[in-house]
This record gives structure tokens, sequence and C-alpha cells, in this order.
């Protein structure tokens, strides 16, 4: 669409079937429904050459027309006054839903793809007025924008939008300033990444003992009506408030992603933490409320404690054992997290993070063969970003760190019934105040 | 009767954007093959430049890599078939 519309040059795209409908979209609400497109079979990747030509020698399967064919025409015939389109499309969000039933709305709202197909709280005004009464914020009050992907548009969203989503997800008004912090990150819990993504947020600050989080036995689920439902009304909020995730049109996670149920939402456990709280770590201090988001939520692997002679080498098997596109973040219990001050002499977080990125080896050549590596880390290495460059003068023995050291956490939570942790693999986005939303 | 509230958000204005003028054919003209480093998306658009050799060898092709992600506009790559080619295939999405 940037060649079309800002340099002139007729343009084709060029994508695979399973994409037909989130392409239109796409190229929709950025004002050119009409952009040539043309499909092949899925997958590419993987293909031999052979294979590939018949995709190029082959029929559109959405069409039934030769690929080539389309190609030509969609650089050699004229637009028509029918496929660009009206000149604005009307895209208004009414506030209020038509009055039916209590049945019938609930069937509108999953039929809508509003919920995550869980029964729902109906949001009556009574019930968003509640929740409003929980922050000083104006109901109209913007608080942020989202898209579920880099090629969508963003859409906004108010205070009254974020507590209808709260109330959808069952969550009690005071909970509600951690909620419009989520929501203020503008991360979204629902991207439509093919790569089945959810998030991660971590509740700092005394607002965890005020509103009932836990953040031990438990507290990553399903055990804490805050942690369920604050996680929960993230993800409402995030595919109702960017206007959707719908599979095959705006949600493309190719097994979909459990975590996505309620964002992994839960407390620090601050008090038994041998460290500084995250947020802490994030410029707030420890008297601040605060939220922290991560994207990118996959990949998990997880041992129990640290023994005594090999953790060293254990703690690099996990670390191996994750994308390296998916940098880590350590979820410990406090006991292991203790351990490793024991054992490992990390008496402040930034140490232990040291170590894990000059111990998250792998020889270059294997590292750089990672289809996401490929995708998403080699161009930018080509261009000289750093780290990546120098990662790609090494020889393809040499080992070289799988993760940028800023890449790499560490969060406490658990209760101390045993001393097993996990790796996220996941991306830190960022940190925002609560007490900004009360 | 219950009277509820609509959960979604507020999307942007969206207006038409006109498309680039077609061209009248390919003939003597050159097309950027851009490859968008997704997958082995860089073998299909050899094989579609093989194509283009055999059955329309009045087109030159040319096979460009985006300079970064794709998540990363890229003006050089935009700017430098503005000004040597006269179209585009962008391929592969997924």
């Amino acid at each position: 669409m940037t060649l079309e519309t800002g340099y002139g040059v007729p343009t084709v795209a060029v994508h695979t079937d399973k994409f037909d409908r989130v392409v239109r979209s796409v190229a929709q609400v950025n004002g050119m429904p009409g952009l040539r497109q043309v499909f092949v079979p899925q997958p590419i990747m993987g293909k031999t050459p052979a294979e590939l030509r018949a995709y190029v020698d082959g029929r559109d399967p959405i069409t039934g027309r030769p690929v080539m064919q389309e190609v030509v025409e969609g650089l050699t015939r004229p637009f028509d006054e029918s496929e660009l389109g009206p000149a604005e499309f009307d895209r208004s969000t009414p506030r209020l839903v038509e009055p039916d039933t209590e049945e019938n709305l609930h069937r509108r709202f999953l039929d809508n793809h509003w919920t995550d197909m869980l029964p729902i709280v109906l949001p009556t005004e009574a019930r968003v007025a509640d929740m409003l009464a929980h922050t000083r914020r104006q109901p109209d009050e913007i608080v942020g924008r989202m898209r579920s992907t880099h090629f969508r548009e963003h859409w906004a969203y108010s205070v009254e939008k974020v507590a209808v989503n709260a109330v959808m997800a069952g969550a009690r008004p005071e909970y509600f300033p951690v909620i419009l912090a989520l929501a203020a990150t503008g991360v979204t819990a629902r991207s439509s990444s093919s790569s089945a993504m959810a998030a991660m947020a971590v509740v700092n600050g005394p607002v965890r003992n005020e509103i009932g989080m836990n953040a031990g036995t438990g507290a990553m689920g399903p055990y804490s009506h805050a942690n369920a439902t604050i996680g929960r009304a993230y993800g409402l909020l995030s595919q109702n408030g960017q206007g959707g995730s719908v599979p095959g049109l705006s949600y493309m996670g190719n097994q979909g992603n459990s975590y996505a149920y309620n964002s992994v939402t839960f407390a620090e456990n601050e008090e038994r933490s041998p460290w500084e709280p995250f947020h802490v770590q994030h410029g707030l201090k420890p008297e601040d409320s605060a939220v922290s988001v991560f994207s990118g939520v996959r990949s998990t692997a997880f041992t129990l404690g640290l023994r005594e002679t090999h953790w060293r080498e254990h703690v690099r098997n996990l670390l191996r054992g994750i994308d390296p596109n998916g940098p880590p973040t350590l979820l410990l219990d406090p006991i292991a997290a203790r351990q490793f001050v024991t054992r490992g002499g990390f008496t402040k977080k930034d140490a232990l993070i040291d170590w894990l990125h000059d111990n998250a080896l792998m020889p270059a050549g294997e590292y750089w063969d990672y289809q996401l590596v490929q995708n998403y880390i080699y161009p930018r290495a080509t261009f000289g970003e750093e780290p990546w460059a120098s990662k790609l003068k090494a020889a393809p023995d040499a080992l070289i760190p799988m993760f940028r050291r800023e890449d790499i956490h560490v969060v406490v939570v658990g209760g101390e019934t045993n001393g097993y942790w996990r790796i996220m693999g996941c991306n830190y986005q960022k940190t925002v105040s609560v007490d900004d939303w009360r | 009767m219950l009277t509820v509230l609509n959960p979604v958000g507020f999307p942007p204005r969206v207006a038409r954007k006109p498309p680039a003028p077609r061209l009248d054919s390919l003939e003597g003209k050159t097309v950027y093959l851009v490859d968008c480093r997704f997958d082995d998306s860089d073998v299909f658009l050899g094989q579609m430049q093989a194509w283009f050799a055999e059955r329309l060898p009045g087109a030159r092709t040319v096979v460009k890599r985006i300079s970064s992600v794709y998540l990363h506009d890229d003006p050089t790559t935009w700017e430098e078939i503005k000004s040597r080619g006269h179209a585009a295939i962008l391929g592969v999405g997924h």
C-alpha cells in the first residue's frame, strides 16, 4: 500500500491463501479495498523450488484463476470505480446495544465475537457506573489505543469502554484502576500473530494487597478472583478495544494459546523476594503501584530448584530450550530465588541477569539458522544494528549470546510449597503506574 | 428487556486512497520482485523471476530484499523502486 499511495508504483501483493480474509480486511481499513492481491497455497516455508514453481504456474486457490495472469493483470488493468470503495468508510460505534432479553444479549455478544467464549457478565449501565466510581477519570477520557498487528490501524477506547469490558470479565469495581493501567499500556493482549501470542501482566506495589491479589500459592491461576478477572478484563478490553480478534479475519494464531484466557496476570511476591521489586527496577518507587506487561508469551520451560553440582548446566539447558526470538523472563518461586542467591551468589537481580546473558549461548551457525531469527533478527543484523551485527561476524562454531541482556528479566512469584520455577519466553513491553488511574 | 453497553472501541476515520495508475503492458518495463523476508519467500520469488524470463522476456525483473524486517518502513527500497522500476510485486505474506 505504501508503494501504491506514497510512491505511485503499481503493485501486486502475493499472499498465501490462509490470509485471504485478513489481508483484504487490512486493505479495506487502510482505504484501499481494491488493492490487487493474489494468493498461492499455504505453506511457502520448506517447499522445494520445484514445488514453488508449481505454485507460480498454478491457480490462485481463492479465485481459481492462473496466478501469473492475475499478477500481470494486477499491474496493467486499470481500476474501475467499484474497486475503489466509498470516499469515506462509516465505522461509528454505538454506545448502547439494542435492548433485548438477557438470553438474546448473551447470544449476541457471542455471535459478535465480543467474548472469550466463556460466560460474561452483561454490562448494564448500573454495573458500568459502579466500575466508573472507582476512578477519578472521566468516562469519556481516552485511555489508549491498540491494534492487533503492525498493519492495522489503532482503535481508541475510553474509560467507559474499559469499564464495560471490566464488567464483562466479572471484575470487582475496586480492581478498576489496575485494569485502566493495563489498558493505558496500549499493548494488546490479543495480537493477531500467527505465532499465537499471549500477554503476561505483573502487578507490583500496595495495590496488590489492597484488592487481594495473589502472589503466593496458585498465583498464576486459577485460584484468585482478582488475578483471574483482571487478566480476563485485559484480554477482553484488548480484543474489543482494538476492534476485534476473530480467527481468520483479525486473529491468525495457528494453535491459539490458553495463556490468553487471563493473560498470565499475577502479583509479584515482593514480601518473600530477596531482590528489589520489578517495578522498582523500572523506575518506580516501592510505595508506587504499577502494572508491567509482556507480549509474545508462548514458550515455557520449567525445573525444580537448583542442584548443588550441576545447576549451571541445568539452567543453560532450560535457556537453550526456548526460541532465540523469545527472550527469557524467569518466574521464580521464592525458594528458587533464594537458591540463586545462596548457590549462585546473585545478591542482586542484575548479577543474575548478567549470568543468564553470558551463559545462554549457542553456536552462531545454529543461531542464525532459526526461522524466527532469519525473519526478525538477521535483517537487522545485515544493516548494522547491534549487537546482532557483531554476532553476524562470528564463525559458525563460535558460541554467541542467544539474547540481548536488556531483554532478560526476573520476577518472583509463588507460595513456597516447593521450589519449582519456570522460564517464560516473552518480550517485556512497559510499566505503567496504577496510581495515575485511581 | 435489558439495555447494555457496547464494548467495542472507536475506529479511526478511513478515507479512500487512490492507487497508482496501471501500466499499459509490462513489455520493456522493470518489475521489482520485493522479498519481504518471510519464510522462504526468496525461493518463491526466484521461481517467479524464472517465469518472467521464460514467459514474458520483454519485462526486466529485479529481486530486491527489504532492508530490514517487514515491520519497519523501508523508504530506501521504495525510492529505488520508484526511480529505477515501473512496477512491484511484493511477496510473500506468510
